[in-house]
């Protein structure tokens, strides 16, 4: 097990290093850089502008120089949001999204996951069917509309919520809703369709035979058996939503981490490119690799790092 | 069990006619007799109707109109609903009901193309990496990671500089990132079922590994992956309104679905009904699709044939 | 049974997650006796460094913990603030600043030392400024900018603690103008050279303005309280400015009608009608053009009768109307409203009038002159703009207007911002969406744009007609020689149709009607000194 877990993290690293070059092509490679800007500057002005942040540097040397300040844990510096380095950036914003993406993930997990099994219990009656139409919505209706919705309704409709901004836990309530929706819908469906599979399977029906009450053979045979597609999904939504939604953050006025991963694009904000792909890189091989080590828990007979032969 | 039965008593060696023979009945059999039932199942027939029906519409509809897509009328611009409009009209005084029919032939072959990335590219890549597990399993996945790490928008940026702006570039945007979940769901359903009975009696008998995995191993994931692909078309419709309003998808004023309900976000507060009818739109659609999917999954699940 | 048991299980989750929320603090915004005022600007600044920072939104929150030695009043034009008064030498090249007695928001006395540093650091090419070239009318400071050497050469010099002079290197009829952006604005020499990163530090901003910095929480607020050591503070009648950080407009329009925010700059198109109907709109003129540039070297736009034929085929009352709400005004010139031609006394737009019509009859004469007759023969035509809701609706609306009057099909792209700019700068564009707004508040931001090496005309128009006229106009000092050579040349660029003027911007806001006093040069550069509640 422990020898697993090792070559999983040096396998994470070869993983990071790969995309941390490719990141680092794609992004010099696209047209435009930190200071272009629609009025253009005198060349030698450019020139200097380019000096004094290193840009003039060939990329190979650009390249190296980030790997070495990256090993000493630093970012480096935002070409845009001067005197700010990519790490205050993270060290600032990201507790916030990770506040807020937690939030979500719970209400998915813990609405998502019992609505699946009762849907599967009652399938294709009418409980299942109000189940089914309200994950429809709850995947049909994308969450900048449902952000909208809410905004209308609850705060100002109904007066109950403040419209946006991050201040207090008032202000928590749509953005996490708006978030968790679509999640919740993909839990509650997949949890659903899973168990009925446990369900009709023989050790359910042995342990049924065997005379286990049924809420026992449910909770504890059935369920974590069905949960493994549940927890392979769970694993990446959860590095995505704990690093923050764009779409949500913006549209709430949230000064969370998310809004980077295309506001620094939009940018060419190399370093914080870099910065917030690997951070979330990492959190997603990561999550990725619980995901793996949770299998076993969930299901015995699943044996990692076995091959097939 | 009883497909399980029905191999245990065959030969263990066969000529090759043989298994061309038994490999072509059995498909024959398998999807007949899932028609068979699909058809009892009236909830997901209505489901298959309304994709049919949407899909007919959307082909023809637009013929039998004089009105395009793009005519304006500007002084009557944001008209709610009306015999004259039925959906109303845009900020430029467009039909909506018109724009929406034309809308529903980009989303949906988004939506079609998704699932077909997602089935083909997705099902297999998960499949192959989950029952070699080992080695393989681990560079697979790692793919996959980076593949998730990467800025969307990095590669769509490059995209718009590289290509015309055309749903082509869609499809490659979504080819590049669209199946990664599909693939970590396949891939942890066959984990699972790898090393159930039914496999370990399949092997004995000497069935191929390219077999167990086709014939028993998918289609016993069959329920996951149904209910995977029609989750993800939504996000692939609103992935394209997304990448449209970058630049790379079709140019206006030709919209789709997902663009349609962008804009109508905009002005949600003065015009409501511009967000509801595409909204509208793709909410029926997926509902059908889900029904349809909820029925396919009964039927072609190997479990759940009994 | 088993019902009830899920709706409890659902009921408790519901509160677990709202105990769980709960960690952070409730504090309830605004409202103490109406002396704070909430306004917002948009999105997160680049810096508050004022010899850094480059938006409009940046030049606002600066302008209130900053002063220049001129500040514009609400017709644009420079009046004393940091300096008392000056005086002009005959030839317009020297310019003697008197500075008033002011202190810094820490105590620390203006002098005219810190302008001196403050100009010389903008203009150094350690400070890698993008706006440097705002200065570049001093004497020996595009050359220090450029090619560095010696702070000396620069024509700026404290001759004592509060007189400064400055030189320059010919004559500047808007000098006073520029004096007043936040480029030229002094910083503390003290603080400035004490740490390189001072801007990013709440108690280490500290001006000479009206307000002074209180919180900074990125992306999230920036909250500036009155400053008692400025030197106009009675006249100063709000305690506080909260200027939420805000990107998506919508969402500060929902918090400006749930009663959150008081002042919203450029809410979305869509509500402008609703706001205006409920008498909380306010329109600023803005000295901006938004217009199509042509690829004036490429066929079939290097042919002056098809650009005219393209700008005169459009109906610019219907967009503004139907499209942008009612919103700017129709364009039939270069030069914006809001500038003022100071020979006559009145805006430059006025004097000039409308030079051209729209005319659909002349505009196919023209187009079957060039050989086209109905847009037969027109090599393929594309229209880019960059990925905006506003850009786009103009641009099916424009095109569905070539279509209809001209017969011409265009297609429409749109692409991301910088690579959009990376096709206008290669000239890889055949008529492109573009904006201007003028640097400072003088009809020469726009008159050089246009000239042949205008480093921003990137449709390569140029006419040496045009571009003597504008040179005369640059070597005069004479109101009557500047403003009548540049009308001229206005006339040129339109009668070529160098570009094609779409609209003349206006600023739209929406603002609590009992909130006054906030004052608009014309140049969105907002003024919250005399801001208050009635």
């Amino acid at each position: 097990m422990l020898e697993y877990i090792i070559k999983r993290i040096l396998n994470a690293g070869v993983v990071l290093l790969v995309v941390i070059t490719l990141t680092f092509c794609l992004m010099h490679a696209i047209p435009g850089g930190p200071f272009t800007t629609e009025k253009n500057l005198p060349p030698q002005v450019m020139a200097n502008i380019e000096a004094r942040y290193k840009l003039n540097d060939p990329l190979p040397k650009q390249y190296a120089d980030y790997l070495v300040n990256m090993a000493h844990g630093d970012l480096g510096p935002s070409f845009k949001y001067q005197g700010r380095s990519v790490n205050d950036i993270i060290k600032e914003s990201f507790p916030v999204s990770f506040h807020l993406g937690l939030d979500s993930i719970f209400l998915a997990i813990l609405i998502g996951i019992p609505a699946g099994v009762f849907a599967a219990l009652k399938r294709n009656k009418w409980q299942d069917r109000v189940i089914n139409f309200c994950t429809t919505l709850g995947v049909a209706v994308p969450s900048f509309v449902l952000a909208a919705l809410f905004i209308e309704v609850f705060a100002l409709k109904l007066g109950l919520l403040p419209a946006a901004m991050w201040n207090g836990w008032k202000s928590q309530i749509l953005p996490a809703l708006a978030l968790a929706g679509m999640p919740m819908a993909f839990i509650t469906r997949l949890t659903r369709s899973s168990m009925l599979d446990v369900l009709g399977q023989d050790y359910i029906k042995t342990a049924k035979a065997k005379g286990l009450s049924a809420m026992t053979v449910l909770w504890k045979h059935a369920l974590p058996n069905s949960l493994i597609p549940v927890v392979t999904y769970i694993g990446p939504m959860a590095a995505g939503i704990l690093t923050g939604s764009f779409v949500i953050e913006t549209i709430f006025a949230i000064p969370g981490l998310g809004r980077y991963f295309v506001t620094s694009i939009y940018n060419r904000d190399y370093t914080v490119i870099l910065g917030v792909t690997i951070f979330y890189s990492a959190l997603i091989i990561f999550m990725n690799m619980l995901v793996d080590l949770v299998y076993p828990l969930l299901d015995p007979r699943i044996k990692l790092g076995k091959k097939e032969n | 069990m009883a497909e399980l039965a029905k191999i245990d008593f065959e030969p263990l060696v066969r000529s090759a006619e043989h298994i061309q023979a038994e490999n072509g009945e059995a498909a024959l059999g398998y999807w007949q007799d899932a028609w068979i039932r699909l058809k009892r199942d009236k909830v997901a027939m209505l489901g298959l109707g309304t994709i049919i029906f949407l899909l007919i519409v959307a082909i023809f509809g637009p013929m039998l109109s004089s009105v395009s897509y793009a005519d304006q009328t500007l002084a009557a611009a944001n008209q709610g609903p009306s015999a004259a409009h039925w959906f109303g009209t845009d900020n430029l005084g467009r039909d909506l009901f018109i724009r929406v029919l034309y809308g529903a032939r980009i989303s949906l072959s988004i939506g079609i193309v998704a699932s077909l990335l997602n089935f083909l590219i997705g099902v297999t890549y998960g499949g192959i990496a989950g029952f070699m597990g080992g080695r393989v399993d681990r560079i697979m996945m790692n793919i996959v990671d980076v593949l998730y790490s990467i800025p969307v928008l990095l590669y769509v940026i490059l995209l718009m500089v590289v290509l015309k702006p055309g749903l082509t570039n869609i499809f490659i945007a979504l080819g590049i990132g669209y199946w990664l979940q599909m693939a970590r769901i396949v891939r942890g359903q066959i984990l699972s079922m790898k090393e159930q009975e039914f496999v370990l009696a399949a092997r004995t008998i000497g069935a191929s590994r390219r077999r167990i995995l086709i014939k028993h191993l998918i289609p016993n994931a069959i329920g996951a992956i149904v209910v995977t692909l029609s989750l993800c078309i939504p996000d692939a419709i609103f992935t394209e309104a997304f990448l449209s309003f970058i630049g790379l998808g079709v140019s206006a004023p030709m919209a789709s679905w997902g663009v349609l309900a962008s804009e109508g976000v905009t002005s949600l507060k003065a015009y409501p009904f511009q967000l509801f009818f595409p909204a509208i739109a793709i909410s029926v659609t997926m509902l059908a699709f889900n029904f349809l999917s909820d029925g396919l999954r009964d039927v072609l699940d190997p479990k759940m044939r009994r | 049974m088993k019902k009830k048991k899920l709706l409890a299980l659902a009921l408790a989750t519901l509160m677990a997650g709202s105990v769980f929320a709960g960690c952070g603090s409730d504090s309830a915004a605004g409202g103490d006796g109406g002396k704070t005022i909430r306004a917002t600007f948009g999105t997160e600044p680049e810096t508050l460094d004022p010899g850094k920072a480059t938006g409009v939104p940046e030049a606002t929150y600066l302008g209130e913990m900053f002063e220049g030695l001129t500040t514009l009043d609400e017709n644009g034009q420079p009046v004393a603030a940091a300096a008392e008064k000056w005086d002009v030498s005959a030839d317009g090249l020297t310019y003697t600043f008197h500075l008033r007695d002011s202190k810094w928001s820490n105590g620390d006395p203006v002098t005219a030392k810190d302008f001196e540093f403050a100009w010389k650091r903008l203009l150094s090419q350690d400070l890698a400024s993008e706006y440097a070239y705002m200065l570049y009318p001093v004497k020996g400071a595009e050359a220090y900018n450029k090619n560095g050497g010696s702070a000396d050469q620069v024509g700026v010099k404290a001759l004592d603690d509060k007189t400064l002079e400055v030189k320059l290197e010919h004559p500047t009829a808007y000098f006073l103008a520029l004096c007043a952006h936040q480029s030229a604005f002094p910083v503390n020499e003290k603080i400035v050279s004490g740490d390189k990163e001072w801007a990013t530090k709440t108690d280490e901003i500290v001006g000479n303005g009206p307000f002074k910095m209180q919180e900074w929480e990125h992306n999230s607020k920036i909250t500036v309280v009155k400053n008692d050591q400025y030197w106009d503070k009675d006249n100063v009648k709000a305690d506080k400015v909260e200027m939420p950080l805000i990107d998506n407009m919508s969402t500060a329009v929902s918090m400006f009608d749930n009663g959150e925010l008081d002042f919203v700059y450029n809410p979305p198109a869509a509500d402008t009608e609703r706001l205006e109907k409920e008498g909380k709109l306010r329109q600023d003129k803005n000295d901006g053009t938004y217009f199509y540039e042509f690829n004036t070297k490429a066929a079939p736009f290097d042919n002056p009768k098809v650009r005219k034929a393209f700008a005169l085929a459009l109906n610019r009352e219907e967009i503004i109307k139907n499209v942008m709400h009612g919103r700017n005004t129709p364009a039939y010139g270069w030069v914006p409203k809001g500038i003022e031609d100071t020979a006559a006394g009145k805006d430059f737009q006025e004097v000039s009038g409308d030079l051209f019509k729209e005319d659909v009859a002349e505009a196919k004469k023209l187009l079957a002159e060039a050989g086209y007759p109905d847009g037969q023969g027109l090599p393929p035509v594309t229209l880019l703009y960059n990925t905006n809701e506003d850009h786009k609706a103009i641009a099916e609306a424009v095109q569905e207007m070539w279509k209809k009057n001209l017969g011409v099909n265009v297609e429409l792209q749109n692409q991301e911002w910088k690579v959009y700019l990376q096709t206008r700068k290669t000239g890889q564009q055949q008529i492109a969406r573009a904006g201007w707004v003028g640097d400072y508040l003088d009809p020469m931001t726009f008159m050089d744009y246009l000239l042949s090496t205008g480093t921003n005309n990137y449709g390569k128009y140029s006419n040496p007609q045009y571009d003597a006229l504008v040179k005369q106009a640059q070597q005069s000092n004479d109101p009557q020689v500047r403003m009548k050579a540049m009308h001229d040349a206005e006339k040129i660029a339109m009668e070529d149709m160098g570009v094609l003027p779409v609209y003349f911007y206006t600023t739209a806001i929406a603002q609590n009607p009992k909130l006054k006093g906030v004052e608009d040069p014309g140049n969105s550069v907002f003024n919250f000194k005399s801001a208050h509640f009635e």
